[in-house]
């Protein structure tokens, strides 16, 4: 479904992807874990259409068509989503408001009806339980005064409602506590299926031990310097990213 | 064979329709003002003797002023002996014959507002039929409206009909002494509206939203007169979101309201004024004075306003709250794009005990636009409790534009409580990149936030109007980003 080959990516002149490869499947939950700065921000941003990142070198293919000829929101309408690791604020936007423009965007592009308020209102409360969401969350402005955690609920909420066929989290679990961490990992869980893929960005294997991944993919300084199951996140917990570096240079050599 | 009494009967009825038309011919003054002119004005409109009087001592007045200067707005000085300060009504053998006559960019914008075809025929001044659905839902409305004893017409029928109330309320509000365009106005206004609603009665419709096409043409110096008696309610929509074009440049109107014991008024504007090229040529300049009088214990005036158009805007829609408990209101949002420049706010002065007031101004500047908010909160010595809120916020949509805020406060009372909130942000690329994230379009993206931005104040105004408003800001924002 989607194919990433040979990406390098420079922002502001500053090299910071350094040749990726990457396949991945329908149905597939990929992890990338890596340090700070690895790049593994920088490899959701371009995959979700971020102009400030400049593609110098590779092709991403999704679905067999050029992913990087398309605009953001012709991404999303392809059912590409991004859940942010700091979602922003729209002030007098309500929640629900945006998510119906959303889906109806998306709907359209996909030569379906517009739902009506109704339809809408019985789908979003379908997933509210699903997600054990509240009222107060759907009712404000778009995570408008929300804590930290309730940003991050909202991004798999909007997930939820929007059911893209590739899901990708950048460091949704960072910030979280452990209660909100298991809110995270039972939204996303409940969405796994057959033909939805997930790309968890994270620092941390400790989300992977609540949503457990089908590949993991070590990402240090711009390349993947190695990739496995969910065993390498443990040994990654065990060991730290130190001692990469001069994996990687084995590797390359 | 005609007789010959019938035949002088006939070349007198000549020369008499001769002479009527030469007549209509000259039904326009030179150029300039002077006190003939004024008496010229006040003749054309059989005004009683009173009204010259005042219409003299404005002139008289004018005369001693000079143009104001301490706004923040830039233009080139104002010829005004080169305007016709009277010309007769235009008849519509003038206008286009039909819309294919008409700038299809316009055109093309009416539908985009969804406006009806008769009203874009009255809109841009093609001759319409006889029987036209507005006019005859007007009559409708206007009986419905006498029968509960509501005066709801032009000025210039009020005067006629009636001069006591014209007498009892001109100027009372806003003294031809009050600044240099009021005066200016005062001396020369040609028509306007007026509206009396009789005590306890409470308008049962927004007045105006029937009316609009009729209110038009009233001219560049146009007078509003509102008088709500005793627990009387009545909410007033001035303006339209279809994008008016006019040969005059200079707009100078004024705007007077009375609030009585319990009474409330509710005065929304949409301002959509040709603001001019992008080079900001022929843009309307409007220098507009509005004030309301809450006299009495209780009453409670409201303005809300949505100004997109104009060149220049200059005006401060304001409350002097007289009478106990009395509460004003300013919501407003002010867009300026290309060469815009708007300068406005509000004045509230507390006079009465308790009186309240409420201030949210929402400023959007875009392209090369200007956009200033300049508000006074006035507390008088006698005025105890007093209270003021005051939100500011300011958008900006790229690098060459400005916003700008000048708050004056000056509290002569230790009771008063005030509040003032004041915020400039930047539309922001991460939000609109999150929209597009979400699906939507950059354009769809920017309407959506900038919506969002003015939300408090479009939450003030008659739905109907609100949806229009939302719509109009979509269209005038259209191609500013990105």
């Amino acid at each position: 479904m989607l194919e990433i080959r040979n990406l390098h990516v420079e922002v502001e002149g500053k090299k910071i992807i350094r040749g990726v490869d990457l396949q991945i499947q329908a149905g597939e939950v990929h992890s990338i874990m890596g340090p700070n700065g690895s790049g593994k921000s920088t490899l959701a941003q371009v995959l979700a259409g971020r102009e400030e990142y400049e593609v110098t070198d590779g092709q991403i293919i999704y679905n067999g068509e050029d992913l990087l000829e398309m605009s953001p929101e012709d991404r999303a309408r392809q059912g590409i989503f991004m859940a942010f690791q700091y979602p922003v604020a729209i002030p007098g936007v309500s929640n629900t408001y945006f998510l119906k423009a959303a889906l109806n965007a998306i709907r359209k592009e996909r030569g379906l009806e517009e739902v009506d308020a109704a339809d809408f209102l019985s789908l979003v409360r379908e997933k509210m339980e699903l997600l054990q969401i509240s009222d107060s969350l759907i009712n404000r402005p778009v995570n408008d005064g929300f804590s930290g955690g309730e940003k991050k609920r909202n991004e798999i909420f909007h997930m939820a409602v929007l059911e893209p066929q590739l899901a990708i989290l950048d460091e949704t679990d960072s910030g979280l506590d452990i209660d909100a961490l298991k809110v995270v990992a039972d939204g996303v869980n409940s969405l796994r299926n057959e033909e939805r893929s997930f790309i968890v960005i994270t620092h941390y294997q400790r989300l992977l031990d609540y949503v457990v991944p089908d590949y993991v993919h070590v990402l240090y300084d711009g390349q993947v310097v190695k990739s496995g199951d969910k065993s390498l996140a443990l040994e990654l917990e065990e060991q730290g990213y130190s001692g990469l570096g001069e994996e990687t240079s084995t590797v390359s050599s | 064979m005609p007789t010959e009494t019938e035949k002088i009967q006939e070349i007198t009825s000549e020369e008499y329709k001769y002479g009527f038309y030469t007549d209509i011919e000259t039904d326009s003054a030179p150029p300039g003002l002077n006190e003939d002119i004024i008496r010229l004005i006040s003749n054309k409109k059989n005004e009683p003797e009173f009204m010259l009087e005042w219409r003299l001592k404005a002139y008289s007045h004018w005369l001693t002023m000079t143009e104001p200067a301490w706004h923040n707005v830039h233009y080139p000085p104002i010829d005004y002996d080169s305007i016709v300060y009277y010309s007769a009504p235009k008849t519509q053998e003038d206008g286009p014959k039909s819309l294919d006559e008409v700038d299809p960019e316009l055109l093309e914008t009416y539908n985009k507002l969804g406006i009806p075809l008769q009203e874009q025929k009255m809109l841009t001044g093609v001759a319409v039929d006889a029987v036209f659905d507005s006019v005859s839902v007007a009559t409708t409305y206007k009986a419905k409206l006498s029968e509960l004893g509501i005066i709801f017409g032009s000025f210039s029928d009020a005067v006629q009909e009636h001069p006591d109330l014209i007498q009892k309320y001109l100027g009372t509000v806003v003294p031809y002494t009050d600044n240099y365009f009021a005066a200016l106005n005062s001396a020369v206004f040609t028509d306007g509206s007026f509206c009396y609603i009789p005590e306890g009665v409470r308008c049962p419709m927004e007045l105006s939203t029937y009316f609009r096409i009729n209110a038009m043409n009233t001219g560049q110096f146009e007078r509003t007169l509102i008088i709500a008696d005793k627990g009387s309610y009545v909410s007033y929509l001035e303006g339209c979101t279809a994008p008016m074009r006019d040969e005059n440049q200079l707009h100078a109107a004024v705007v007077e309201l009375v609030a009585h014991d319990d009474a409330q008024i509710k005065y929304s504007t949409i301002q959509n004024w040709y603001p001019g090229d992008e080079e900001g040529k022929g843009g309307i300049y409007n220098f507009v004075t509005k004030r309301g009088k809450c006299e009495g214990v209780n009453s409670k005036i409201s303005w809300t306003q949505v100004e997109t158009g104009s060149a220049i805007t200059w005006k401060y829609p304001s409350c002097v709250l007289l009478g106990d408990n009395s509460i004003g209101e300013f919501y407003s949002v002010a867009l300026t794009k290309m060469r815009q420049q708007a300068d406005t706010g509000t004045k509230m002065i507390h006079i009465g005990k308790n009186t309240r007031s409420n201030v949210v101004s929402k400023g959007i500047s875009a392209g090369h636009g200007q956009n200033t908010y300049r508000g006074m909160i006035k507390v008088f010595k006698g005025a105890s409790n007093a209270r003021n809120y005051t939100q500011c916020d300011s958008m900006l949509m790229g690098d060459q534009c400005g916003a700008h805020t000048f708050p004056y406060i000056e509290i002569e009372n230790s009771t008063t409580q005030m509040e003032h909130e004041a915020s400039t942000s930047k539309i922001g690329e991460d939000q609109i990149f999150y929209c597009q994230q979400r699906g939507l379009s950059p354009e769809d993206a920017v309407s959506m936030i900038v919506n969002g931005f003015c939300k408090e104040v479009f939450k003030e105004l008659p739905m109907e109007f609100a949806v229009e408003a939302q719509k109009l800001l979509e269209i005038n924002l259209e191609g500013s980003v990105g």
